[in-house]
């Protein structure tokens, strides 16, 4: 934590810290912070309750710009860090953050348990369909004909497509964003917040830098013609068959979480030693 | 034009001059981002003044928090004129709001629920797009950002004084907008004190992308 304490009045300023963003101007990155902090404050949990977890890349410095706790952690392990964090400290609300890189390569298999387990946390990928931090090379949801030097004609590969493996893997709640809409996401993030279980939030963020095509994303994004469903064969459709920039809450469940235990706030060391004697 | 559009070199040379992924596949809309129902006006106008002036003080927050964030950003690339231009912006969007709380004698800031603001667009009329910025760009593009969010205020407050149902709204709306368009004529004239850029002003001999 950044050293703030909380203000009377929550507002998104009690959540910014002093540091200043070094994401290149012009970059969705900006917008997503300022809708975490819109979120939170319409929340109303206070900063040192609030935990943000990241992994590794340009989104991922988003803990340090916040005045929350936060843990800037090894790449791809933002998720087993923020449920190993939510698990032991149930109290907290939990914030993971990234890009498409860090959770659904290096991260990937975390993403599919982190679905499966349902803990109650909300984890938002800043999406740009590229790695940006290394200046560029395709990522799991990079379009499979990008042409560049890096992947001349493209990878030929696949894209990725996060929202329905989230669905399919068992998030509880299943939403995409546009960094365009910085209120819409606010409100998207703190629904994502308030759902009980695991919220998977995919903001379509776009990286000028290395894909300034992504700039056409604010022509094409655009609210979703329905609201969420809980049937997540509906879901699964609707995400499967849209043209990629509905902007919604996709799908809103019932699972139950994952179980913690508010006792272990409470719990000491010799506690867990008792636990693991043999 | 916007510096995004503007910007040559090699930073303004899309990566792979390709639609994002889904995009091929779809047509952009006739009037795109734009929200559910922003396209009848009327029936979304505020009904009320204190309405109204709550929506127009949320505008010119907006306005004042990008304008920030713009020189913050500038400011971390040592754009340190463009940063400076920013700020003073945000300062003059911070007055605005200002003026409206005093004008409505109101102590504290308007409570406005996101439900209540209609824009005809993602965002507020007035708050320049997020990825219109680059870290090269000079006071002329600082300047043109301005120049289209006000001329977008104004707009928005015309025809907000078409269609408001009261005669109070219609009024306060014909005088915000006789502020934007004063506004469009400052940044104007303020335009014209500053150097056009050189066409190849986005040319960095040291990029951040190595890939083109």
């Amino acid at each position: 934590m950044n050293g703030i304490a909380s203000p009377a009045v929550l507002t998104p300023a009690s959540y910014k810290s002093a540091y200043k963003p070094i994401w290149c101007p012009g970059c969705g990155d900006f917008s997503v912070l300022s809708s975490v902090t819109k979120a939170l404050a319409k929340v109303g949990v206070p900063p040192q309750d609030v935990v943000v977890v990241s992994g590794i890349g340009c989104s991922s410095r988003i803990p340090a710009y916040t005045s929350c706790y936060g843990f800037h952690g090894v790449h791809g392990r933002a998720l087993a860090a923020g449920t190993g964090l939510k698990v032991a400290r149930p109290e907290l609300t939990v914030l993971v953050a990234g890009g498409d890189g860090d959770g659904y390569s290096i991260g990937g298999n975390h993403f599919l348990h982190a679905c499966r387990r349902n803990v109650d946390l909300t984890y938002i990928v800043m999406d740009n369909h590229v790695y940006g931090m290394t200046k560029g090379q395709a990522s799991p949801t990079t379009e499979p004909d990008w042409d560049n030097k890096l992947s001349p004609g493209g990878t030929g590969i696949r894209s990725f497509h996060p929202l329905v493996i989230a669905l399919a893997s068992g998030a509880n709640f299943v939403a995409r964003a546009f960094a365009g809409d910085p209120n819409g996401t606010a409100e998207i993030i703190a629904a994502g917040i308030r759902h009980p279980g695991f919220s998977f939030i995919e903001v379509l963020s776009p990286c000028v830098t290395f894909r300034p095509e992504q700039r056409l994303w604010k022509q094409h994004a655009h609210p979703a013609p329905v609201g969420p469903t809980d049937d997540p064969a509906r879901a699964a459709r609707r995400i499967m068959t849209d043209d990629g920039f509905n902007i919604g809450i996709l799908y809103a469940g019932d699972r139950t979480p994952y179980p913690t235990h508010p006792g272990n706030a409470k719990r000491t060391p010799a506690d867990l030693e008792t636990e693991f004697e043999l | 034009m916007s510096p995004a559009v503007k910007k040559r070199g090699r930073a303004a040379t899309p990566a792979a001059g390709k639609a994002p992924r889904a995009a091929s596949a779809t047509k952009p809309r006739p009037v795109p981002g734009r929200k559910a129902g922003a396209n009848e006006p009327a029936r979304h106008a505020p009904r009320t003044l204190t309405e109204f002036m709550a929506q127009a003080w949320a505008m010119e927050i907006e306005a004042a928090q990008r304008y920030t964030d713009f020189a913050d950003a500038m400011e971390t690339h040592n754009n340190l004129e463009v940063a400076a231009m920013f700020r003073t912006m945000a300062q003059y969007e911070a007055k605005h709001a200002e003026q409206i709380l005093a004008e409505m004698g109101w102590s504290e800031p308007p409570v406005v629920q996101r439900g209540d603001l209609r824009w005809p667009g993602f965002e507020a009329p007035e708050t320049a797009p997020i990825d219109e910025v680059h870290y090269l760009m000079q006071p002329w593009h600082a300047l043109q950002l301005a120049l289209a969010a006000e001329k977008a205020a104004e707009r928005f407050f015309r025809e907000l004084a078409r269609v408001a149902p009261s005669e109070s709204v219609r009024h306060a709306a014909k005088e915000l907008q006789a502020e934007e368009r004063e506004h469009v004529l400052l940044v104007k004239a303020w335009m014209k004190k500053v150097p056009k850029p050189d066409p190849d002003w986005a040319n960095d001999p040291d990029p951040a992308r190595y890939t083109d």
